[in-house]
């Protein structure tokens, strides 16, 4: 093994000196995700809080035929603004976001009793509209109620006839397990960090080697060719690893840049996070390790072998997203699958549950065992005669 | 001692060496001289392992390449047609590199880098970064490193390649002095000046087969031809893929 730990200290000093990779690891691989995630949250945050308490610019036609309304909706924040020609195209356009159109007989049915109707011209597509249209109807529910109330005990009536039932809601989700929703999207950075940080010298201890065409010189030194290869895919697992350990680092700082008290999610990414997270990780930095390698001997330079693992690196995402989109449970089947388990791993660890150390364990064990597979496969390509020859 | 038993070696269709056994003997310079094409470096990589014959023996201080490839690489020093250097380590770093890969301990590898680095006048480029040396100052870093192990067998493909006038004869005068210490030493290369002034013994390869072996005065003899060039041309039949 002494072959392969020199190698292995090669690979690493050689890597070190080279300001690009360094960089890439140690910075741009753990920080862009948090960042960039921080800062997109942060913006839509508060956008949203902003909106929420600010008053809401409402173009009104026909305010003049339901003057009592108006003047409701006026108490509870609407911001009522002069009538506009048209208000469909106006939606379409975006000058408006959301449009209240009175018809010329509100007072007429109002007084007989009978249900009047008002139109709400919106764009449910449009983020904003949406969000206005909602914020609108539900000033418009709250008048509506106090009418039929009134109307109820003007007849002699309880307004408690009209509500048989009463729903009381329970909500078992914790402030942890809300964040947990929003950060669906966390696993995948940790995997993709994993990648970045190993992906320089996955592709430079294969297709860079044979592209400056190095590998013939080393290969005729006695040093067995799985040590030499042990040592390679060992620097790139160091790499890799050092960007997931930076990349949870980096998170785990996350929680305070939120306003987390204003929206009532906690997130809380401590030591237990920490290192049950770098457990699951461990065998999967050497599985994607492997698989680069692998993926990159294929290569005849080292821009293809960008290319090749550039299109590796989507990969993983399927899962991610189907885990984001589709409500799932976890069952001890998905931790068995690498880089799903581990996904599953971290997105429980966000919601603030605890993951059975079985379920870590089979995670564990299975992604160690495709990482073995993977590794004795490319070391069967690494002894193939036409490696170390460049096309 | 490098002994080559009727190698073959094809590429799919095309047949690279097709028969070559010749010896190579300690305390002489052999010469393989051909044409481009001719299979020289094919049959160089089976001497170091690098690829196995389809079928024939290579033996090297009587060690079978076929059954025992590490103990053949333990004994070989090789300066490959790729010198291959690694840009971001220093010249001395990529000679110890190489030491380490071959188990020397450390003593032992700073005195014989420092006795290469005389031999070879590269004490000024020996701590610099490998990038941006010439042609010259690549081949002597990875002639440093092939050597650093003390190898009783030499093998360098294309020495000269690309060398300018001075660095040529620094070269030749550096092969003449590894093989009056004992060793084995077999070059290959295309052309033929090289080969004349260098080898005691030439062996001639042409469309991957031996055509000619001998010292430069028997290959002379054989031919009836008065200068080598000559010679050179009469054996392999036509001048093609040869420099003067």
């Amino acid at each position: 093994m002494k072959a392969a730990f020199t190698v292995f200290l090669k690979e690493v000093r050689e890597n070190l000196r080279d300001r690009r990779t360094v960089f890439n690891t140690f910075v741009t691989g753990p920080l862009m995700a948090p960042l960039i995630f921080v800062l997109m949250l942060h913006t839509v945050i508060n956008q949203q809080l902003e909106k929420a308490e600010k008053p809401l610019p409402v173009p009104v036609v026909g305010a003049q035929y339901a003057p009592n309304l108006i003047e409701a909706l006026k108490q509870e924040g609407m911001d009522a603004k002069p009538a506009i020609a048209n208000p469909e195209a106006a939606v379409r356009n975006q000058d408006a976001n959301v449009v209240l159109r009175i018809p010329p007989d509100f007072a007429k049915s109002w007084n007989k009793g009978e249900p009047a109707q008002v139109e709400l011209i919106y764009d449910q597509s449009q983020r904003d509209s949406s969000s206005d249209e909602e914020r609108l109807e539900g000033m418009l529910k709250t008048y509506s109620q106090r009418g039929a109330a009134l109307r109820l005990v003007a007849r002699g009536l309880s307004p408690a006839i009209s509500q048989p039932i009463v729903v009381a809601q329970r909500d078992q989700s914790t402030p942890q397990s809300r964040a947990g929703i929003l950060f669906a999207i966390l696993p995948y950075f940790f995997i993709l960090g994993a990648f970045i940080g190993g992906m320089a010298l996955a592709i430079d201890t294969t297709a860079g080697e044979r592209e400056r065409q190095s590998l013939e010189p080393l290969f005729a030194n006695p040093a067995p060719r799985w040590q030499i290869l042990a040592g390679k895919l060992g620097a790139t697992c160091l790499f890799s690893l050092a960007t997931v350990f930076l990349s949870i680092l980096a998170f785990s700082q996350v929680g305070h840049f939120l306003p987390s008290d204003k929206i009532g999610m906690v997130l809380e990414l401590g030591v237990r996070f920490t290192l049950t997270v770098l457990v699951a990780m461990l065998p999967l930095v050497v599985l994607l390790a492997g698989l680069q390698t692998l993926v990159a001997a294929f290569a005849k330079s080292y821009r293809e072998a960008q290319t090749y693992l550039s299109l590796l690196m989507f990969v993983p995402a399927i899962p991610t997203l189907l885990l984001s989109v589709l409500p799932f449970k976890a069952k001890l089947w998905m931790y068995a699958i690498p880089v799903v388990g581990q996904q599953t791993t971290i997105l429980r660890m966000m919601r603030g549950e605890s993951v059975p150390m079985m379920a870590l364990g089979v995670c564990v064990a299975s992604t160690a065992v495709a990482a073995l597979i993977v590794c004795a496969i490319t070391a069967r390509i690494y002894r193939s005669e036409k490696l170390a020859i460049s096309a | 001692m490098i002994e080559v038993k009727d190698l073959h070696k094809a590429f799919g269709e095309v047949k690279a060496v097709d028969g070559v056994t010749f010896t190579a003997r300690d305390g002489e310079i052999t010469g393989l001289l051909g044409p481009n094409g001719a299979g020289k470096t094919t049959t160089l990589r089976m001497l170091y392992t690098l690829m196995k014959p389809d079928s024939g023996h290579v033996l090297v201080d009587g060690i079978d390449a076929a059954t025992d490839p590490v103990a053949v690489r333990r004994v070989l020093g090789v300066l490959p047609d790729a010198r291959g250097l690694y840009k971001r380590l220093t010249a001395r770093e990529n000679i110890d590199y190489f030491a380490r890969l071959h188990g020397i301990e450390t003593p032992r590898m700073h005195s014989r880098r420092e006795a290469l680095a005389d031999a070879l006048e590269m004490r000024d480029i020996l701590d610099r970064r490998t990038e941006g040396f010439s042609q010259g100052q690549r081949v002597k870093t990875a002639i440093a490193r092939a050597l650093v192990h003390d190898p009783r067998n030499i093998i360098l493909d294309e020495p000269t390649n690309g060398l300018d006038v001075m660095s040529t004869r620094s070269m030749r005068a550096f092969l003449k002095s590894i093989k009056s210490e004992g060793r084995c030493v077999l070059l290959s290369s295309h052309i033929m000046q090289e080969v004349a002034a260098l080898c005691d013994r030439i062996v001639v390869i042409a469309h991957g087969r031996v055509v000619a072996e001998g010292s430069a005065e028997e290959l002379r003899q054989r031919t009836g031809k008065a200068s080598l060039e000559d010679a050179f041309v009469d054996i392999i039949g036509s001048n093609e893929g040869l420099a003067a």
